[in-house]
């Protein structure tokens, strides 16, 4: 069955905790690893295969993401990084193999019994996505409207989600007048209205400057250390994968969310980096471990040459 | 695969979206305000160009008959020839054309745009069922639209009719109308209505089907686009000879 966390909406992310964050903070984390519900992964994938055609996309994959997790799916173009995300949200199905999302089976979930996982799931999409012929609020505002909540919580949400990825000014635009950056952004905030506890990232930054790019790692590294999100982070970028794998996010005493480096204060295990290539895992574990890995494709990948 | 299979595959998908737009009509939360919008756009929006075909029609069907029956002494039933022939034959037919120039491409465009941009992703991510948010409101929109585009279409066209058979030939205004409602029976416009309607159904199932099957970015876009017309154009003259032949049998009409 799946956990009651996924019911807890209206919760804060910009990090309401306020000073005392160590003693709360520690205590949650007992409170979290005494909970049996969370040694229920969140994500599973059991030996999924798929195929287009006769081109092999998938070919035995099987990996799980652990409750509060995140995995950073590296690879090159068409070696099946988006594709998992679509298996995972039921837009596409595989021809063999199990997906559990909180250990639920949804392998042969009809459309209308995804649309009630796909509750608990956001998706951010490569180029953001969003309905051009909604204006930023009514995107954001999107899953709420259709849920029929009344115009004055929408609002609130809406202003609440748009401040979490910093675009309160653009609340009234419509999407073609955001820039790339700006756009992904307002593809996050959508995608985070209602709490999911599992977001899936695909190529979130691609085409992006480092600066915004470097923000939007940001905003991931928030939802998973403040959030307790479980999330995938598909990527081509090496330095989007530095960044989650070597900063965390804390709410500092004066209230505030500042980064930090790992090594410090603590070491980060709840970043896990899974590396496919032709529908294959060819490496799965830490950045470390990636960065030391003598494979000749992987070392070619992380460093270009 | 080879194209009767093709075609045949892509039958049973269009109906199968049709059956699934259908089922979800009834279902929480229903589109209204969606379904008005597309009203809005498909049937006022159509309105100048069904109003100019229509008139237009009625004036050329005028022009050519009026020598052809005068040779018989028969140019009194003028009227007679331009509604008949609107009503159960060019107004559907011209209308479902024209709309399907107009309105076909435009789903097929959007919905198709929609595909390439992730949107339709986006959309079931988001929860929603893209055939009830999208495929019933213009199924909807288009069924209640396309027979009163028609009649309109059907009475200007009457109204062009008229103008020329008064203006250029000597046909009295009180003859002209008498031969029109001695012409029209009852029979003719519900085989009219029962055309538009089909008609209706060919457009929104084929022009919704190609766009949510687009692939291949803004050139499948444009590929989509021009397939929706061109299957919905053809199957529209193609049902027509049926229906036409279906109704005769039915209604019993001479033949």
């Amino acid at each position: 069955m799946a956990p009651t966390d996924v019911e807890e909406q209206g919760h804060d992310p910009s990090g309401g905790v306020d000073g005392q964050v160590s003693e709360a903070a520690a205590e949650s984390t007992f409170a979290e690893v005494d909970d049996r519900e969370r040694s229920v992964p969140a994500i599973e994938f059991k030996d999924v295969h798929l195929s287009f055609d006769d081109r092999k996309v998938l070919d035995g994959l099987s990996f799980t993401v652990r409750r509060g997790e995140t995995k950073i799916i590296l690879g090159g173009s068409g070696g099946g990084k988006s594709t998992t995300i679509k298996l995972l949200l039921g837009l596409l199905k595989p021809d063999s193999g199990r997906i559990f999302v909180d250990g639920e089976d949804i392998t042969d979930h009809t459309e209308a019994e995804m649309m009630s996982v796909r509750k608990k799931m956001g998706m951010i999409f490569q180029e953001g996505a969003l309905f051009d012929s909604l204006s930023v609020y009514d995107n954001v505002a999107y899953r709420l409207h259709e849920q029929g909540v009344p115009e004055e919580e929408v609002e609130q949400e809406v202003r609440r989600m748009l401040s979490f990825v910093d675009l309160e000014d653009a609340i009234d635009k419509m999407p073609i007048e955001l820039s790339g950056g700006m756009r992904r952004r307002v593809g996050i905030a959508r995608a985070l209205v209602g709490g999911p506890k599992i977001v899936m990232f695909d190529e979130p930054t691609a085409g992006l400057d480092p600066p915004t790019a470097r923000t939007i790692c940001e905003l991931a590294i928030k939802l998973r250390d403040l959030e307790d999100v479980s999330s995938i982070f598909v990527t081509h970028e090496m330095n989007n994968v530095h960044y989650i794998t070597s900063e965390y996010a804390v709410v500092n005493d004066a209230g505030e969310i500042v980064f930090e480096e790992e090594g410090e204060r603590l070491c980060l295990i709840n970043t896990k980096v899974l590396m496919l290539r032709n529908g294959n895992i060819i490496f799965e574990g830490t950045d470390e471990a990636l960065r030391r890995s003598e494979d000749p494709y992987i070392s070619r990948f992380i460093r270009g040459h | 695969m080879n194209f009767p299979l093709r075609a045949l595959l892509e039958v049973q998908e269009t109906t199968l979206l049709a059956a699934r737009a259908a089922r979800r009509l009834f279902r929480r939360p229903s589109y209204i305000t969606e379904m008005i919008t597309q009203m809005d756009v498909i049937g006022v929006g159509s309105l100048t160009i069904i109003l100019l075909t229509g008139f237009f029609t009625g004036g050329v069907l005028a022009l050519q008959t009026y020598p052809t029956l005068k040779y018989y002494g028969a140019q009194d039933q003028t009227g007679r020839l331009v509604a008949t022939a609107l009503v159960r034959e060019l107004g559907p037919v011209l209308t479902g054309l024209m709309v399907a120039g107009r309105v076909a491409s435009a789903i097929a465009a959007e919905l198709g745009s929609m595909v390439v941009s992730q949107q339709i992703d986006a959309m079931r991510a988001l929860g929603t069922d893209p055939v009830r948010k999208l495929v019933a409101p213009r199924l909807i929109a288009l069924l209640v639209t396309l027979p009163l585009l028609t009649l309109i279409a059907d009475s200007v066209g009457i109204g062009g009719g008229w103008v020329v058979s008064t203006q250029f030939f000597d046909i009295a205004t009180g003859s002209f109308m008498a031969a029109v409602w001695e012409g029209l029976t009852t029979d003719d416009i519900v085989g009219g209505f029962v055309k538009s309607t089909a008609f209706a159904l060919i457009i929104g199932t084929v022009a919704c089907r190609q766009g949510l099957k687009t692939e291949g970015g803004t050139v499948g876009v444009g590929r989509s686009t021009t397939t929706a017309v061109v299957t919905s154009s053809i199957l529209i003259i193609v049902a027509d000879y049926f229906i036409t032949r279906g109704l005769q049998i039915i209604l019993g009409l001479p033949t």
